[in-house]
């Protein structure tokens, strides 16, 4: 039975033949990856390990390993809460509660439209700014806990 | 052509969370709109320092300094000082929200004791033209050391200097250059760390968003000195702006001879790359580095032998962080002589830190070695937010210990913070006011080492789960007196037995804690209290039946809802019920609900 296929663009497929050669490359064929599919699908680790010859243990190894790296889909507006230390010192943790709570989730469940998932990150670097969270690319600052319902609302029509 | 007017722009991540980017088009566009395209320079520049004024515009010649400015502002700043060469007075900087008064910008008091070599070209450049650098002395050490001296004269210079490490261990770093040049092998590689991993810390970031220039002149006089010709600039994946500004920054040296092949004609070829990390703490470990940049998981490796020696593929390699490189540039710039007059006797130069948790100035600043906590907190820090007390400093992150109030007049130097108990580390300084809760605190910087310790070492791995699970028991209420004895014993043998400084120095916050704040972890053992009221589990909401009016706000508020009472009496939690959110308790504007 011929194995399962996954579609590469002809950007990512290029990428992986222009970085293949070069050495301990891996992580950075990994990450292109996961910017076109937003996490590392199965069959796409098994298609890098035919591509590059790297057992598939080995690439999974790595994929594991880091924290940047998701095996499984995350929701279509990602909401990424950060927990480093001046942001829970402000409070942080209470955002992270309370969107859970809105959105019914738990740890890096995905609500059942595919519309959000909820991730605790470290430090996104703006801390002049904490509490604060990522939707997308979009970054909230000075977030209070009362503001949560009306800024995800938003992304409901998205 | 000079223009009437000079726009910067802060273009660091803090600044542009907060709409900088717009305000930077806004500002193009209305200068367009009002006919004075020509007039006017606008430019995005890295990190100003000042992030809790946010986003940040400063207009030349007049020096005014813009703070919170928003996109809609831009048309003001443009019509009043371009066109009619007048400041906007609403936007200037004033010390506190009470007065109109405006404080110029050599008064500022968040920059008076700040002392800028590291942070030099930041707000000051436009990072993604490389002609402004070089404008600014940049890459003349780079020449300096091509031309007119050989590698040993390179250690020397740097020798001279006192230039120590600034990735947290203090190591002298001509030493370091100087065991990879006697190490043999002919291929040698040049690393810089910047996987800035520190949660609470963005020095470095700020640095290469800010002056990515600085860090490549410096690795390319270390290529020339060690014999190197192939670095690699390792770099959180979570930093996009700064991995932007640096493949830019490649781009341009190559273009103009300064990177690349035979640079500057002299014969000597350097090349970079830019490699991204993913997002693993103990990847700030040499070792650990080298092992993911070699595409492995990024697991340490026993030492020695040291990089200098077997780095990356077993080559010898010398790995400087961000800040290290940064100041490498400037010392062949000025010259050692010139740096060794700044810092203590031991402790030479400066040292950036990012300065957040309950301070009023939160932002980046730079300052002279042998600053004391006090100057940073208070002078440049602006003190405790909301007027609090500080409880204590916590520098090095999660793998540093806090400081507290009585030491706050210690110089800054690398010996005076470890023999507090902490360390310099990268220059993370989160401060912490009466109401945070050092359980809490030590809790939670533990759960980051459990979640980052790479699980190699057992002292490390078992190590920090155990003290983990103790740390919880405490924050509970169900920890024992013995347990504190346990948290000090395991954590003395994770110090001494594991692998690499990740968990030779997770147990730093709880067993600083432990020494200056046991009582606090007493009261949460024998009287199952929270003074911080920051452990759930501990704390108790009661309604005060004499101060409550009866007016059922907090009913209305409570999630549960466990608050019952009749209209105009006093009402009653149900504590059996309660889930201790503290919803009543910040709804009351009487004050009644009390919080034990």
């Amino acid at each position: 039975m011929p194995a399962a296929q996954i579609e590469f663009s002809k950007e990512l497929t290029a990428f992986i033949d222009e970085w293949k050669a070069k050495p301990g490359s891996l992580i950075m064929m990994l990450h292109r990856i996961q910017e076109e599919f937003g996490f590392i699908p199965r069959l796409a680790a098994e298609r890098l390990s035919r591509s590059v010859g790297l057992p598939l243990a080995k690439i999974y190894g790595v994929v594991t390993f880091y924290h940047f790296f998701k095996t499984t889909k995350p929701g279509k507006h990602r909401i990424a809460v950060c927990l480093g230390t001046a942001c829970y010192l402000r409070g942080a943790q209470d955002l992270v509660d309370e969107a859970r709570a809105i959105l019914n989730l738990k740890d890096e469940e995905v609500t059942d439209d595919g519309l959000f998932s909820i991730d605790e990150v470290r430090c996104l670097g703006c801390c002049g700014l904490a509490p604060v969270l990522m939707i997308g690319n979009e970054v909230y600052g000075k977030v209070e806990k009362d503001a949560l319902p009306e800024i995800i609302a938003k992304y409901r029509e998205i | 052509m000079a223009y009437k007017n000079y726009i910067l722009v802060c273009g660091g991540t803090g600044c542009e969370s907060a709409k900088a980017n717009e305000i930077f088009t806004t500002l193009h566009h209305e200068a367009e709109a009002q006919g004075v395209k020509n007039d006017v320079q606008i430019v995005k520049t890295g990190c100003f320092g000042f992030c809790e004024k946010g986003p940040i515009v400063k207009v030349l010649p007049q020096e005014s300094f813009y703070v919170e400015v928003r996109p809609e502002d831009a048309k003001e700043i443009i019509a009043e000082q371009v066109v009619k060469g007048r400041e906007v007075k609403r936007l200037l900087y004033k010390k506190n929200a009470k007065t109109s008064d405006t404080v110029k910008l050599e008064d500022i008091e968040f920059y008076q004791k700040q002392f800028r070599i590291v942070l030099r070209n930041c707000g000051v450049i436009n990072p993604e033209n490389i002609d402004e650098y070089i404008a600014r002395e940049g890459y003349t050490g780079l020449e300096r050391a091509l031309f007119a001296m050989k590698p040993e004269g390179v250690i020397q210079e740097l020798k001279a200097s006192g230039l120590r490490g600034r990735g947290g261990a203090g190591f002298p770093t001509w030493l370091k250059w100087d065991l990879t040049i006697k190490a043999k092998g002919d291929t040698k590689y040049v690393v810089c760390n910047a996987d800035e991993g520190d949660p609470g810390a963005y020095m470095n970031r700020s640095t290469i968003e800010g002056d990515p220039h600085s860090i490549l002149e410096a690795m390319t006089i270390c290529g020339y000195t060690i014999g190197a010709h192939k670095g690699y600039i390792y770099i959180r994946a979570e930093y996009p702006l700064a991995i932007e500004r640096l493949k830019i920054a490649i781009k341009q040296a190559k273009e103009y001879g300064l990177l690349g092949d035979d640079i500057l004609g002299s014969g000597y070829s350097f090349d970079l790359e830019i490699r991204l990390g993913a997002g693993a703490f103990v990847c700030g470990e040499e070792t650990a580095l080298l092992q993911s940049l070699e595409g492995k998981r990024g697991m340490p490796v026993p030492k020695p032998p040291f990089p200098a020696v077997s780095g990356l593929w077993k080559k010898p390699t010398v790995i400087n962080n961000v800040e290290t490189y940064a100041n490498v540039s400037v010392i062949m710039a000025k010259g050692a002589e010139w740096f060794a007059k700044i810092g203590t006797e031991k402790s030479k130069g400066t040292k950036t830190f990012a300065l957040t948790g309950k301070i009023n100035n939160s932002g980046l600043v730079e300052v002279p070695m042998g600053t004391t906590l006090r100057e940073i907190i208070y002078d440049i820090g602006g003190g405790i937010r909301g007027g609090k007390a500080l409880k204590g400093v916590q520098t090095g992150g999660p793998s540093g210990g806090i400081i507290t109030a009585e030491s706050l007049d210690q110089p800054i130097t690398y010996e005076s913070l470890s023999a507090l108990g902490s360390m310099m580390g990268s220059g993370g300084m989160i401060v912490m006011d009466e109401d945070d809760c050092v359980v809490d605190i030590s809790k939670f910087y533990m759960a980051f080492c459990v979640d980052e310790s790479c699980g190699k070492c057992a002292p490390c791995r078992i190590g920090t789960s155990q003290m983990h699970a103790i740390l919880d028991k405490i924050s509970k209420g169900t920890g024992t007196e013995d347990d504190l004895l346990k948290l000090e014993k395991i954590g003395k043998a994770m110090t001494k037995a594991s692998l690499c400084l990740l968990g030779g120095s997770a147990a730093n916050p709880t067993s600083s804690t432990l020494r200056h704040f046991r009582e606090e972890y007493l009261e949460h053992i024998r009287d199952h209290k929270c003074r911080a009221g920051k452990c759930k589990d501990l704390v108790v909401y009661e309604i005060d039946p004499v101060k409550c009016i009866g007016c059922g706000l907090c009913a209305r508020k409570c999630p549960v809802p466990c608050i019952a009472g009749e209209k105009k009496k006093a009402h009653v939690i149900d504590k059996a019920r309660c889930v201790k959110c503290g919803e009543c308790f910040k709804a009351c504007k009487f004050g009644a609900v009390n919080k034990k």
